[in-house]
């Protein structure tokens, strides 16, 4: 599932670790959520929200609406 | 990369278990060369080398229970998947030629260490994948 995890974290001059810590997983996993590797489960994708201060879909790209554009 | 505390509760998990079984087999091959057991307390003599195994595979039960970043254990249980897959699929190919005459017997406990040895397919295969999709 593409994301913008990647603009988001640049804008605020985070590293990967820093959001790794913020969320309280690895910088392994933020890696892999960054890239596309692994769909984040509904609480810690709303643990990012939360964290940007932002609603799920500004931050993570629906597969429906990937297909169709 | 730093080790999650789950991780390095399951290093310390493993490393004791691992410990116990090289004691237990040590000793339970001692007292069968040396004919010290007879009757029901070789069965448990017997049976004491497989115990920490046996441990093994609920460490690795308990760490995944443990764990708590999902991308992390998603990790694991794909190298078990790897793993059961690797070791039952050899077991049974060996199984059948063994039916047939065509290969001599094997102890059932060597699919252990071919199960250890897919668990170190299924890590190859997780590191294989991160590069592939550009970690």
């Amino acid at each position: 599932m593409n994301n913008r995890l990647k603009v988001l974290r640049a804008e605020r001059n985070w590293s990967q670790g820093d959001l790794a810590d913020r969320l309280g997983v690895s910088r392994q996993s933020v890696n892999a959520i960054e890239t596309g590797r692994y769909d984040p489960s509904l609480p810690l994708a709303f643990k990012i929200a939360e964290l940007f201060a932002l609603p799920i879909e500004t931050i993570f790209v629906s597969p429906s609406e990937e297909t169709a554009q | 990369m730093a080790r999650s505390p789950a991780t390095c509760r399951y290093d310390i998990r493993i490393i004791a278990l691992s410990a116990t079984y090289g004691v237990l087999l040590i000793g339970a091959t001692w007292l069968f060369k040396h004919h010290q057991v007879t009757g029901p307390l070789a069965w448990v003599v017997a049976i004491l080398p497989a115990l920490p195994i046996v441990g093994m595979f609920a460490a690795i039960g308990v760490y995944l229970v443990e764990e708590t970043d999902e991308y992390v254990r998603v990790l694991m249980v794909r190298q078990t998947l790897w793993a059961s897959g690797f070791a039952l699929s050899i077991a049974t190919v060996w199984g059948f030629l063994e039916s047939f005459g065509l290969v001599g017997h094997v102890a059932p406990y060597c699919v252990v260490i071919l199960w250890y040895a897919g668990l170190g397919l299924g890590g190859l295969a997780n590191g294989l994948m991160t590069l592939r999709r550009g970690a």
